[in-house]
């Protein structure tokens, strides 16, 4: 579904991607981890438009989006959320679902037509909230959410556009242990029906998620295969796993 | 809330349409020019709300805008063109031009960025109007003959040009109202809220920014193309960067993404600035702290007086 392939990208002397590949199938959850410094929000950056590689290439779902901008690889079905949670604060919860569906449902060049009475809008908006259960938040503002509710607010975001392909940048980043677990069992159902690149420190979401995980280290993809032989790669433990992390 | 500022702008609406007929010196009345001319500033004003107010983009370089409306006008007027549908096609067209290239460049920027660009862009464009010797340069030109509708005089000052202006107004007024509740409104403030989110959910927020910036530039163009008719006169101050600082007085002082509130703040300054005028030459003393009172008490603009809330001051 996602395709990257030799992916070069450096800042002056400094090489921050060094010739990485990662292939992940329909319906498959890869997760990507590494120390701090690895390169791993250089990487999602070029996956999501931010920066351009040097050289190499991104595909999805067998179309190269390399060249596109931001907004066009989430039209073309990239969907993100952001280690810090980014919503629209002034919005409530409801119209922050509802502007992510508008931008997949035919043009925003419109105005005349008031968009808080599309039904279309509002009943995925609305879907979308009953999927990650911020239902009864609906008509409050976003910034009257907590830190918790933010994170599946910005998950909700991306499901409302209806995407091909989900980018999770540290999901479980600042919740608590309740919080956590709850969002590994939603992320879990979702990854029966959309693949998804699972940037995490969260071992224990890493283990009950990810089929097959990427460590990223230096810019080098240095080991890869399923949780359990990354557990038992040597380079990898000694790399990142060790120290009793695992 | 939405229904109280409809309520509010009917009063608004009401009392316009009613005043001529109140006013017994209607025609050449000087009270009637006087309303004409802060109508003239609040339609200019709620088209650069849409910028500040719903946009988030400070443009510092509005006026411009109604300078080259006015001299688009002007200028087709000197060259023999009298019907005024003409005249604002020529207006339309040539503002529109002149917003797209300058919007284009200056929205690479943002923030204080944008706000110098278009200063520069606004100084551009005055100075460009100076120096057109054939039009007056510096001095500006006195017009002697003015645009009719198919040879009658109903948009003149004699005529009927007070409803003009107020049918323009009230049309600038719904023709926001609308935008702002739309699809296209909505991704505006979005990315007012929070840009790089508003590009991440899709939308290519450059292009909404300016198509908006456009629109506003129209906008304040068809006042300059009243103002030619209702000033007989057209000089290149109309573009100078202290008239833009006025407008984003007149926005600020009304509250942001308020049209009632811009509607307000023009009458409020309009009125103001000639009653202080008219008793004291250094007008501009009281002028200023009476704006700093104001912003300082009634922190969301005039508007906010109108408001099902209280007023809210600024948390200590």
């Amino acid at each position: 579904m996602l395709e990257i392939r030799n992916l070069n990208k450096s800042f002056g002397a400094l090489k921050v991607s060094r010739d990485i590949s990662i292939e992940i199938g329909p319906d498959q959850c890869h997760a990507l981890i590494g120390p701090n410094g690895a390169g791993k929000t250089t990487l999602i950056h070029q996956i999501s438009g931010v920066l351009q590689p040097d050289s190499g290439y991104v595909a999805l779902g067998g179309q190269d989006i390399t060249q596109m901008s931001v907004w066009q690889r989430v039209q073309a079905g990239l969907g993100r959320t952001f280690q810090i949670t980014s919503v629209l604060p002034s919005f409530s919860v409801l119209e922050n679902m509802a502007i992510a569906a508008q931008a997949k449902a035919g043009s925003s060049m419109q105005f005349f037509r008031d968009a808080a009475t599309e039904t279309g809008l509002n009943e995925t908006a609305r879907a979308t909230l009953d999927r990650v259960g911020l239902s009864d938040r609906a008509d409050m503002r976003a910034s009257d959410l907590s830190h918790g509710e933010l994170r599946l607010l910005e998950l909700g975001i991306a499901l409302a556009a209806d995407p091909k392909f989900l980018l999770l940048d540290e999901p479980m980043a600042g919740l608590g242990r309740t919080e956590s677990a709850a969002l590994i069992t939603m992320l879990s159902q979702l990854r029966n029906s959309l693949p998804m690149l699972l940037v995490e420190h969260d071992m224990d979401a890493i283990f009950q998620l990810a089929d097959t995980v990427s460590v990223l280290v230096d810019g080098s993809v240095i080991a890869r295969g399923t949780p359990d032989e990354v557990r038992a790669d040597s380079a990898a433990r000694a790399a990142y796993l060790g120290d009793g992390m695992a | 809330m939405m229904d109280r500022s409809l309520i509010v702008a009917g009063c608004i609406f009401g009392l316009l349409l009613a005043l001529p007929i109140l006013l017994p010196v209607f025609g050449a009345g000087y009270l009637t020019g006087l309303i004409i001319k802060a109508m003239l500033l609040a339609i200019a004003a709620i088209s650069l709300d849409l910028l500040i107010g719903h946009g988030g983009m400070v443009s510092l370089g509005h006026a411009a805008f109604v300078g080259v409306g006015a001299y688009a006008a002007a200028i087709g007027l000197e060259s023999g063109i009298e019907n005024i549908l003409v005249l604002l096609l020529i207006t339309l067209a040539v503002t529109g031009l002149v917003a797209l290239v300058t919007g284009t460049l200056a929205l690479r920027t943002s923030g204080v960025y944008f706000l110098m660009i278009t200063l520069a862009f606004g100084q551009m464009i005055y100075f460009t109007l100076t120096s057109l010797a054939a039009y007056g340069g510096d001095d500006g030109l006195t017009l002697w003959s003015l645009a009719t509708l198919f040879g009658s005089d109903v948009v003149q000052n004699g005529g009927g040009l007070y409803y003009v202006v107020l049918g323009t107004l009230l049309a600038t007024w719904w023709g926001i109202y609308r935008l702002s509740r739309a699809r296209f409104g909505r991704v505006l403030r979005a990315a007012r809220d929070n840009s790089e989110r508003a590009e991440v959910m899709g939308f290519p927020v450059r292009r909404y920014r300016l198509v908006a910036y456009v629109i506003a530039a129209l906008i304040a163009g068809v006042s300059g193309l009243l103002l030619v008719q209702h000033a007989e006169f057209v000089s290149p101050a109309l573009a100078a960067w202290q008239r833009s600082g006025d407008l984003i007085v007149v926005v600020v002082l009304g509250g942001l993404a308020s049209r009632n509130g811009a509607i307000l703040g023009a009458f409020f300054i309009v009125i103001v600035e000639e009653v202080l005028g008219s008793f004291i030459h250094e007008w501009r003393l009281i002028y200023g702290p009476l704006l700093v009172l104001l912003v300082l008490f009634a922190k969301g603009g005039l508007s906010d007086l109108f408001a099902a809330k209280p007023v809210r001051r600024a948390a200590q």
